[in-house]
């Protein structure tokens, strides 16, 4: 290895030893963009995988996860959005392809948006347990950057989980190590794997405990904290790291329960949020909701990243992990997923619901309709529809949303008699 | 007590006073460029003409699209709420209202209280509103006020099938080139947004007896093409047009 390149990377590991001492979120990802675009010089590979994929074996291998969605998130929360999809419209792309396909595709090319571009990848893994598109959005970048992809086919659920769909995705799974252990050109440590099965599943009850601490009112963190405290249990799941940090958190939200400190300083509504936020939004409609005395308490997203924990078996979490991805929040059926919400109805107690129709992401969107009636019908709790988009901005219209939102909680306030 | 609502739309501005909950009078003037002064003016003109000093007036609410524009009013609340009171306090045997306004559609569902139950709006396209049918007079060269009339003599309706309002203008315009009948596109053109917001309707689960307010509602084609699609009979006030502001004034009565 040439002189400076050692240099360079010697340079690289302290900063990073630097930053792995703080337990802070900023830290951490710095930490974590750092070592994965510099990873070539540490002699490590890359992946890019979904992020309803299961990551366990990537850090088994020692193989650093990059999730294009994250990415797309941030893109979408740089307000860099419109410009990364209009350059993906220039080079063919549909206005009707999903915003975190577009920015990506277009991303790779100039190596644009928040962080200069993701770091190369060695691999590509994808999951289609979120979506269709990610098939054809990985199959486009494994084309581009000429490596291996694999991919990993998760059938929908429609009504509970059979033991062929158990079969099919746990023989999958094989071919999955098989496809890192060529990668890697080398064995997977199976010791190694179980202890990163174990990491996860322990991050996801902390993960889990954290977002739990929203049942006491007021709630010491909103949804929008938890779309931010989100990144770690997505992105390195099966770490130290994520069990460090979140085990802070959740002292923290502890302590906020202990001395009454509301994340809304006057809560009187509780709301619980549907689908991925409107990440070029998200102050503007914190504040909006505060400005009525609404805190968003929950939502289906941040809490499909520790959903699937029943289906978890912590003495065989490999062979487990057929069941507990393909049963994730998007591929089951629609009366699966108004259960989930009406358990969070009751659990959080809350008073209405806030829907975002992402024109983005067409199978979180698809039954919020259905899961909208079945909510009325079961708990007379009403619920508003946003149309807008993760992170196309185009899609968003201010006075519009305001109106509907102002309308939808004097609406609570009337219902509740205030 | 006096109490005034005024409605500052994205087309029209209107503002009604009441006095110890009597109707004193209504007025609507264009917005136009600036809503701030619209809202001004169609209340200064109507105190003028009903003769009443604005120190008169103490509790004052704002509603519509320029709500937050206005500032010498007591409270801001959304067309929603306002045209559920306004509803309410014309018939209170009312439980669904229909409001098709400048750029805005809605179905709102009231107790018997006149207390929203439940709502639907328009996404974020402006077909099945007003402006919509604003673009469609202009291509047709009729005058907006003689487009229901004109539609009720339609022998079949055109069909138009564009959700965009640029593409159905379009529509429109090589119906008109094809030769069709004025009567049968503009019918055709009622029918599409009787489609539109009878969807929503149904999401909302409209319970009867049903009104049609919104300065659309003027448009007896629409609503007759509301009541075929939807099968229920929908009543349309006078005061149609003004519901909103009325529905302010009465809610003012309420600010303590």
């Amino acid at each position: 290895m040439p002189q400076f390149l050692l240099y360079l990377f010697a340079k690289i590991k302290k900063i990073i030893l630097h930053f792995k001492k703080q337990k802070k979120m900023k830290e951490i990802m710095t930490v974590y963009y750092m070592e994965a675009k510099s990873a070539r010089v540490g002699g490590r590979k890359v992946a890019w995988i979904t992020s309803g994929g299961p990551v366990e074996p990537l850090i088994a291998m020692d193989v650093i996860p990059v999730y294009p969605e994250n990415h797309g998130a941030m893109i979408g929360a740089s307000k860099m959005g419109t410009d990364l999809c209009e350059r993906a419209e220039s080079m063919g792309y549909s206005t009707d392809l999903c915003s975190y396909a577009r920015s990506d595709i277009a991303c790779a090319t100039v190596n644009g948006g928040p962080i200069g571009g993701l770091p190369r990848p060695d691999m590509l893994v994808c999951c289609n347990n979120i979506c269709g598109t990610v098939l054809k959005w990985y199959e486009i970048q494994a084309r581009y950057f000429n490596v291996p992809l694999f991919i990993l086919d998760t059938p929908f659920c429609h009504e509970g989980f059979t033991e062929e769909a158990r079969r099919y995705v746990r023989r999958q799974l094989d071919e999955y190590i098989v496809f890192l252990e060529k990668a890697c050109g080398r064995k997977m440590d199976h010791d190694r794997m179980k202890e990163v099965g174990r990491l996860s599943l322990e991050g996801q009850r902390l993960w889990q405990a954290v977002l739990d601490t929203t049942t006491h009112s007021p709630a010491p963190m909103s949804a929008f904290d938890a779309f931010y405290h989100l990144a770690l249990i997505v992105t390195l799941r099966g770490t130290r790291d994520v069990i460090d940090y979140y085990t802070q958190l959740l002292e923290k939200m502890k302590d906020r329960v202990a001395k009454g400190i509301g994340a809304v300083p006057n809560e009187k509504y509780r709301l619980l949020w549907d689908n991925i936020p409107i990440w070029h939004r998200t102050r503007w409609l914190s504040q909006k909701f505060a400005s009525h005395d609404a805190c968003l308490v929950a939502d289906t997203y941040t809490s499909a990243w520790c959903g699937t924990m029943k289906y978890i078996d912590e003495n065989r979490f490999f062979d487990s992990m057929a069941e507990a991805y393909t049963r994730i929040y998007l591929n089951i059926g629609v009366d699966e997923m108004a259960r989930t919400v009406l358990g969070m109805v009751d659990k959080y107690r809350v008073d209405g619901i806030v829907m975002h129709s992402n024109r983005s992401c067409k199978p979180y969107s698809f039954g919020q309709y259905d899961i909208q009636k079945i909510v009325e019908r079961e708990r007379g709790i009403p619920s508003l529809i946003i149309e807008a988009d993760m992170v196309d901005e185009r899609s968003f219209s201010e006075s519009q949303v305001a109106t509907r939102i102002d309308a939808f909680m004097e609406m609570i306030k009337q219902r509740k008699g205030v | 007590m006096i109490t005034a609502g005024i409605d500052i739309g994205s087309i029209t501005s209107k503002a009604a006073v009441l006095a110890d909950g009597k109707l004193l009078g209504t007025r609507v003037i264009f917005t136009g460029y600036n809503s701030e002064v619209a809202g001004r003016r169609v209340f200064e003109e109507l105190l003028e003409e009903l003769r009443l000093d604005p120190s008169a007036l103490r509790k004052i609410i704002s509603t519509g699209y320029g709500r937050n524009s206005v500032t010498f009013v007591n409270k801001s609340m959304t067309e929603i709420i306002c045209h559920g009171a306004g509803a309410h306090y014309l018939n209170p045997g009312v439980r669904s209202i229909m409001d098709i306004g400048g750029q805005d559609s809605k179905v709102i569902v009231i107790d018997e209280k006149g207390k929203v139950k439940n709502f639907s709006m328009n996404d974020k396209c402006a077909a099945g509103t007003g402006r919509f049918l604003e673009v469609m007079a202009r291509a047709l060269e009729v005058d907006l006020d003689g487009f229901g009339t004109l539609s009720l003599k339609a022998g079949s309706p055109s069909k138009i099938s564009s959700l965009c309002t640029v593409f159905a203008e379009s529509e429109v315009i090589s119906l008109i080139s094809k030769g069709e009948r004025r009567e049968n596109i503009i019918a055709g053109i009622h029918e599409s947004i009787a489609a539109r917001v009878a969807a929503m309707a149904n999401r909302v689960g409209i319970v009867p007896p049903v009104v049609m307010t919104g300065g659309v509602a003027k448009n007896i084609g629409v609503v007759k093409a509301m009541e075929k699609k939807l099968g229920v009979s929908i009543n349309v006030s006078p005061y149609a047009q003004v519901n909103g502001a009325i529905g302010a004034a009465v809610l003012a009565m309420g600010i303590k």
